[in-house]
């Protein structure tokens, strides 16, 4: 069986690994710390097709009925 | 001054003799309470140190006054032990777990350490461990011999309420006290007990804590006689017994004897814990009323818990039966003069309004704005009276805080249950009022989903400054007009306001200058807008330029109206039904207005009002349109009848050919089905390909039966005007009474049930015609047929059990939901977060719009933009 790589279907937003200094500038827009921001779990497929890694923040753009496209970030966590 | 504390964490467990006596004051051992003089004994039931109620004393343990001491507890010694009801079932499984001689838990040491290291497990997990402890008890009981010590175990039955019987013979608490002293500590943790909070012996009461004071007050009556709480009365017979029990045993009393004591003593230990116990009398009050002892205190829905704690009783606050009164403003509340009477508003003398104040007290508390109450400078209060009013308004000086009773433009919380959304609570204006009820404008009876079949609401008067101004900005009906569900003004004209805007401006019918002033009177205007013409030289209103009177200058709109046809051409502002609506600078040009225009839930006029101008100009368009629809609807005049349904015979037979080519066309489907020639529908058996066809066939046929009806009931009929309009009922609803009711069904499908093939006995089996199934072929004007009526009863109630269904359903939907979502909140970067700081939407709803606060984002509203700057730069 072919390997099916998840960010190709069109039901799975499009998910992108933050670098340190773009997560630091997310945390300091919303005055928070990182351990407010939503979860993903580093066995999600989408997470470990971008290849993230505890800790990391990734943002993740959506369709949304209401505004177009909507901005979500979420924390990897164990 | 008690310090705030933190709760960090809460424990449950039993608590144990020593803990009983380390937290008691005072040991009772008198069954008095009070000596000749009226004092408290010492070490009777109201000893000193037990707290106080009595206003002046201090209390003898804590040294504080009554109010900031919060009671001690005090204790009697037992002479024998007794059984806690509570626990009665527990002791019984207990008992039977363990051996009758070494007290150890019957199960072998490989199986406790299996069950104690599960019950560990799932504690890790936090998940209950009851069945698993249930378990343990049941297993350990499986034992004939204790695997322990070898002793042959007895059968322990249990005799309600509170009897253990080993062999014949009763087991007294002691025995029972002394076996559970025996149980080493790790059997106990086995089962699912934790030893060091909670030793099964101490389920065995030796020592009983008496309540202080302050939980069981005594009240003197106005004869100057002390009544005492069921809670004292209860322990005094606990003394007394306990008492003489003891002289009992001490004069070596025989051994009935002293069993009816203990048996006496536990009747009465039991019934102060709990008076509801099955098999055991309650103990009753002189008067032969049951006494309300401790488990009575916290039960049931007037319990502590349900009653006290999470649901209580509210000051200032009012109910009663409300009404409609078209002539309040939507943001007033008529409310009874009695109840005004009753309800207050503090008000603080100063300066400033210390006149004012006076002559609210000299009117007392009988002549209307008066006063009920005065607080003094020092804090004591004083009623007013009728004798007293003139002394205590002279002595009116600043600082003194009066009661005064709510008058005309107070602010208030006006509220009907279920409160499902934030517009079941909204602050009005009070407009007090003769009679009782709770007067209020029928256009706010959306938001409250209220009617007048015998609603009640409740009225709270918000005491502080602080809560009036924040009620009167954020709670203000003007303020709540548009719904933050969906955007738009749940707010408007409702029934007759929405037929009366109808009558009014459908069409240009002229109204001349007497039936005019009849019209606008109640809009109180200053001046009559130009004629549109004369006839017979006398001058002509027409209804258009009535409504346009209550309309802002500067209103700009067009829009279909809601009895728009949908023709498959629209001709725009040509509509030959008078169905487009423009209105141009607040002038109505031309156009209906129905509930499109200003009913609730819809109200394009409402809404554009609110978004171009502000809530103060939509609230007082809306309250001029009810006074304005009103007129419109009685200067028209408006009924409907049994006759309104009449329909011409030839309609009537239209409508039987109608129905009998239906008929036929079913026959014909069945006979093509019976010989086979019928042509599924893909993805369908022949079965259902059939009766889809009937279904679709007789739809139909009462669709233009419909049609039929409607040709002959035009705009003349008060029944097609409210369906129209928008105000009431349905083109359908008509179409079932004057035409035909239609086909009745069950979960969508023909009626089938009944008899072995075939609904009714009035049918051959195997009929598959439209009258065999549920079709109703008759008017409801007309009168159904006994099968008809049947088969419409089969359909009316699973109607009724749905809505039934349905509404219970979503209310505990709905219940969840709002439980879940209660304590998220929009901060003001436009961020969801929850009480941790934890965050649930980077925008509120993705694009951080309040939808009460947007104008659509139509291209009308580009339009208008460019025509308002085109119009400004043309006046420049």
């Amino acid at each position: 069986m072919s390997k099916f790589a998840v960010k190709d279907h069109d039901l799975v937003p499009e998910h992108a690994l933050l670098t340190p200094e773009e997560a630091e500038e997310v945390l300091k827009g919303y005055g928070i710390e990182a351990p407010q921001l939503p979860k993903i779990h580093v066995n999600d497929p989408a997470a470990k097709e971008i290849g993230a890694k505890v800790g990391d923040i990734v943002r993740i753009l959506r369709r949304s009925p209401t505004a177009k496209q909507s901005v979500f970030y979420r924390l990897v966590i164990d | 001054m008690t310090v705030p504390k933190r709760i960090g964490k809460i424990r449950f467990g039993l608590i144990s003799p020593q803990e009983f006596r380390k937290m008691s004051v005072v040991k009772i051992i008198t069954a008095d309470t009070y000596d000749d003089d009226g004092f408290p004994i010492e070490m009777g039931l109201m000893d000193p140190r037990l707290g106080v109620i009595d206003p002046g004393l201090r209390c003898r343990s804590c040294g504080g006054r009554p109010g900031e001491c919060p009671g001690h507890f005090g204790h009697i010694d037992l002479i024998a032990p007794v059984i806690h009801v509570g626990f009665a079932k527990l002791i019984r499984k207990l008992l039977r777990a363990i051996c009758r001689d070494c007290s150890k838990l019957m199960l072998l040491e490989k199986d406790k350490k299996m069950y104690l290291e599960q019950i560990k497990t799932l504690e890790r997990l936090g998940q209950p461990t009851d069945d698993l402890v249930n378990k343990v008890f049941s297993e350990a009981r499986k034992n004939k011999t204790c695997p322990h010590c070898g002793a042959p175990q007895k059968e322990i039955k249990f005799e309600r309420p509170l009897s253990y019987i080993e062999d014949g013979h009763k087991l007294t608490p002691s025995d029972i006290r002394d076996r559970f002293e025996k149980i080493p500590d790790d059997d106990i943790a086995v089962m699912g007990m934790n030893p060091d909070t909670a030793r099964p012996e101490w389920m065995i009461l030796t020592v009983l804590p008496v309540p202080p004071v302050t939980m069981r007050p005594s009240i003197t009556l106005e004869s100057g006689q002390r009544s005492e709480d069921d809670l004292t009365h209860k322990l005094v017979d606990i003394i007394r017994i306990n008492q003489r029990f003891q002289e009992n045993r001490e004069a070596g009393a025989p051994q009935l004897i002293i069993e009816d004591l203990w048996e006496l003593l536990q009747y009465h230990v039991t019934t102060f814990l709990d008076n509801t116990v099955s098999g055991v009398p309650p103990a009753r009050h002189r008067s032969g009323r049951p006494l309300k002892t401790l488990s009575q205190r916290l039960k049931g829905k007037e319990g502590r818990f349900r009653g006290s704690l999470s649901g209580k009783r509210v000051n200032f606050s009012a109910r009663t039966v409300i009404s409609p009164d078209p002539n309040l403003s939507i943001n007033e509340v008529g409310v009874p003069m009695d109840i005004a009477m009753e309800l207050s508003v503090p008000m603080v003398a100063s300066a400033r309004n210390k006149e004012v104040v006076k002559t609210f007290v000299a009117r007392g508390p009988d002549r209307h704005p008066g006063v009920n109450y005065v607080t003094r400078a020092d804090g004591r209060r004083v009623k007013v009276t009728d004798k007293n009013a003139e002394e205590v308004a002279g002595q009116i000086d600043i600082g003194w805080r009066i009661d005064r009773q709510l008058a005309d433009g107070d602010i208030v919380l006006f509220n009907r249950q279920p409160s499902l959304h934030r517009m079941s609570i909204m602050a009005h204006r009070v407009k007090v009022m003769p009679y009782k009820t709770f007067r209020l404008n029928p256009s706010v009876c959306p938001p409250y989903n209220a009617d007048f079949d015998g609603d009640e609401m409740n009225l709270h008067v918000p005491q502080t400054e602080e809560a009036r101004a924040e009620a009167e900005i954020l709670m203000r009906v003007q303020e709540n007009i548009l719904s933050p569900r969906f955007g738009g003004p749940i707010i408007g004209g409702i029934h007759d306001y929405v037929t009366g805007s109808f009558l009014l401006t459908h069409g240009e019918k002229p109204i001349y200058h007497k039936d005019m002033m009849e019209i606008v009177k109640k809009l109180q205007p200053s001046e009559l807008p130009e004629p549109r013409g004369y006839l017979d030289e006398k001058p002509y209103w027409t209804g258009k330029q009535v409504f346009s009177m209550i309309l802002p200058r500067g209103l700009n709109l067009n829009f279909k109206a809601d009895f728009c046809y949908n023709c498959d051409v629209c001709r725009g502002a040509e509509c030959e039904h008078d169905a487009y609506v423009i209105i141009e600078d607040g002038e109505l040009v031309r156009g209906t207005i129905d509930a499109e225009a200003v009913g609730a839930f819809k109200g394009k006029i409402t809404d554009r009002i609110i978004k171009q101008f502000s809530p103060s100009v939509a609230s007082e368009f809306l309250d001029r349109m009810t006074l304005l629809a009103l007129r419109g609807i009685m200067y028209a005049g408006f009924s409907f009848g049994i006759d309104d349904e009449d329909i011409p015979r030839e309609a009537a037979e239209q409508i039987a050919e109608t129905t009998r080519a239906a008929r036929e066309k079913v026959q014909q489907l069945i006979a093509a089905y019976n010989a086979g020639e019928l042509e599924p529908l893909p993805g369908r058996t022949l079965d259902e390909t059939l009766e889809m066809r009937i279904m679709q066939t007789l739809g139909k046929a009462r669709d233009s039966t419909g049609k039929i009806a409607g040709r002959y009931l035009g705009l003349d009929n008060s029944g097609v005007v409210m369906a129209v309009s928008g105000a009431r009922g349905s083109m359908l609803n008509l179409t079932q009474m004057a035409a035909c009711v239609g086909q009745q069904s069950v979960r969508g499908e023909r009626i089938k049930r009944g008899y072995a093939g075939r609904t009714l006995p009035h049918f051959r089996r195997g009929d598959l015609g439209a009258e065999a199934h549920g079709f109703v072929e008759s008017s409801y004007k007309h009168g159904l047929t006994p099968t008809e009526f049947f088969f419409h009863a089969i359909g009316g109630r699973e109607g009724l059990v749905d809505t039934a269904i349905r509404t219970s359903q979503s209310g505990y939907l709905q219940r969840r939901l709002v439980n879940a979502l209660q304590d998220l909140e929009v901060k003001y970067d436009g961020t969801v977060k929850e009480t941790r700081g934890m965050i649930v939407q980077f925008q509120y709803g993705e694009d951080g719009v309040d939808a009460s606060r947007r104008d659509y984002a139509s291209v009308d509203n580009v339009k208008r933009i460019i025509k308002n700057v085109l119009a400004k730069e043309e006046q420049i």
